[in-house]
């Protein structure tokens, strides 16, 4: 038995000897083809009633990489990452904060979660703009001093609204990260001698990774396509600029699909990224790590040993 | 072994409650220094929670225990008791190594990482001078050529000696064992048994929760039995599992060996 298993090459292979071979007609699927048949044709009439709408679409090539796009691209990119380090940095603090033994601290994480997570963030953007009603003023001492309106730019606005609502859903994110490590590796790194802080940031956080990570990343895509509610700040991202150039050059609806294909772009960039960040807090977890699509791509284009076998 | 020196472990009338459950009622025991010794019980006898009250793990509500002639958790000055800072329980727990019944390993770090942690980041040692440790220890666990394995890559019984050689890599001073073959398949415990006896004739002191009579006779120095939060029995390991002289000691051994 042993002599035929190691000529196998996994199923599909040659039966052993002595067994006949299963050749049995497969059951047909007759369902599959007409529920296939019929996607294809909704799908066929959904392009064909958008080709003949009156849409431009020689306007979008034409806009594509104008200098004003690629401004909002920029300004929409900026405005991600930094609202999600706001957002990360305060999650962790709120997260830490929740899980302290102390009433105060995790009370005030508690309320800041409550307000934050049950307002919409549009208000919220409105309500930072317009704090001028509470504060006239922005008084640091001898280091700034300014009117609110003029303190709080469109970018800050932006930044805190967004950044402060992030930091509450994040919150939750890393919480429900701490607390999936199990207590276990708490006490066992304790009894090694190691301090809370030590503890926290060499066993339990880089655990709690593999947790926090995967919604993270969802997070992040969320994050960028909610910069578009920004433009109602009036911050120049890429809404804003696709509104303003439609607008102006009578092609609005054109400029909205412009901006939709920008914003896919992004979005399938950052999916890539947040893969392979997923992938290296996986280490340890898996007996062994699956191989990436560049290398499934390379072993299955260039010739490696167990091609040979597969084609033998 | 030498009786004139002050006992490693010294217990005196030790309480411990969770909430409204009293799991250890008085216990007083001396474990001296050089010693294996054995705690044996049904399980829920509290003969865990002992253990992790002597590295602070829990905290007790009464009594006194004291590890190498200082009090644990607490520093007296006159009759009052000041509790510890962590940094200080922290200071005190680097000299007891301990190894728990699910091992507690770092999935994610690799066996030779596991070991080098606490001796880099408590210690201060250099890195380098931690992996020629690390790796010394892993040679005398039998896995020197498991360095580079994660957790989830070695059997129960490879993980277990990993822990053993992670404690030992801070040079403690006290050895506590939880169960530590309790989560093993019935052939990897001898593996692990064995790395415990040659340890213990390296003149570790060690204390030892555990179910293997067999262990507890041949390597064990003292024995007690526990049951209900309090010692019912103590004495040589070879006395107390051939002739036990109370009613509950009878009853528990007549069911396990």
């Amino acid at each position: 038995m042993t002599v035929d298993v190691s000529k196998t090459d996994g199923p599909g292979a040659t039966p052993p000897a002595g067994a006949e071979a299963i050749k049995a007609i497969p059951v047909r699927h007759p369902g599959r083809y007409v529920s296939a048949a019929v996607a294809l044709a909704l799908l066929g009439a959904v392009v064909y009633a958008f080709a003949q709408g009156k849409i431009n679409w020689g306007a979008i090539p034409e806009y594509f990489f104008d200098g004003r796009i690629l401004d909002g691209v920029w300004n929409t990119l900026l405005l991600t990452v930094l609202s999600m380090v706001i957002g990360i940095a305060g999650g962790i603090l709120l997260a830490v904060m929740r899980l302290s033994k102390n009433p105060v601290t995790s009370s005030i994480a508690w309320f800041y979660i409550w307000f934050f997570r049950g307002t919409p963030v549009l208000v919220q953007l409105f309500v930072w703009f317009n704090l001028g009603l509470v504060f006239e003023y922005i008084n640091l001492g001898p280091v700034y001093k300014d009117y609110w309106s003029s303190f709080m730019t469109p970018l800050l606005t932006a930044l805190l609204g967004l950044g402060l609502n992030e930091a509450a859903y994040m919150a939750e994110i890393c919480r429900a990260g701490l607390l999936s490590v199990d207590e276990g590796q708490t006490e066992a790194s304790h009894a090694l001698g190691m301090s809370h802080t030590k503890t926290l940031r060499r066993i339990v956080v880089p655990q709690a990774m593999r947790v926090i990570v995967p919604p993270t990343g969802n997070e992040v895509i969320n994050m960028l396509k909610t910069t578009s509610l920004v433009s109602a700040v009036q911050f120049a991202e890429l809404f804003q600029q696709a509104k303003d150039i439609g607008q102006n050059s009578g092609s609005p609806v054109e400029m909205y699909f412009l901006a939709a294909a920008w914003y896919l772009i992004m979005t399938s960039i950052l999916s890539i990224g947040q893969y392979y960040i997923e992938r290296h807090y996986a280490r340890g977890s898996l007996r062994s790590l699956p191989p990436t699509p560049m290398q499934r791509l390379k072993s299955a284009v260039l010739p490696t040993r167990r091609a040979k076998g597969v084609t033998a | 072994m030498t009786q004139s020196s002050p006992a490693m472990v010294k217990a005196e009338g030790v309480h411990k409650s969770f909430g409204q459950v009293e799991v250890l009622k008085g216990i007083d025991l001396e474990v001296q220094s050089g010693e294996v010794f054995c705690l044996i019980g049904p399980s829920g006898s509290g003969k865990s929670t002992f253990l992790r009250c002597i590295n602070h793990l829990e905290k007790i509500n009464a009594g006194r225990l004291y590890v190498d002639g200082e009090l644990v958790g607490y520093r007296q000055k006159g009759d009052k008791l000041y509790e510890l800072k962590d940094s200080e329980v922290a200071l005190k727990r680097r000299d007891i190594g301990m190894v728990f019944q699910r091992f507690n390993l770092f999935p994610h770090m690799t066996a030779v990482e596991n070991i080098m942690e606490a001796p880099v980041q408590v210690k201060g040692v250099s890195k380098a001078a931690a992996r020629e440790r690390a790796m010394q220890l892993l040679e005398r666990v039998g896995l020197g050529d498991k360095a580079g394995n994660y957790p989830s890559q070695l059997s129960g019984g490879q993980q277990q000696r990993v822990a053993i050689a992670r404690a030992l890599a801070m040079d403690p001073k006290l050895m506590l064992f939880d169960e530590p073959t309790s989560a093993l398949d019935p052939e990897l415990v001898g593996d692990v048994l064995d790395v415990m006896r040659d340890l213990a004739e390296s003149g570790m002191t060690m204390i030892v929760v555990t179910h293997e009579m067999g262990f507890a006779r041949e390597v064990g120095d003292s024995l007690v039995f526990m049951d209900g939060g309090v010692v019912v029995e103590s004495g040589h390991p070879r006395e107390v599992l051939t002739d036990p002289q109370h009613e509950r000691t009878k009853s528990f051994l007549s069911k396990v060996l």
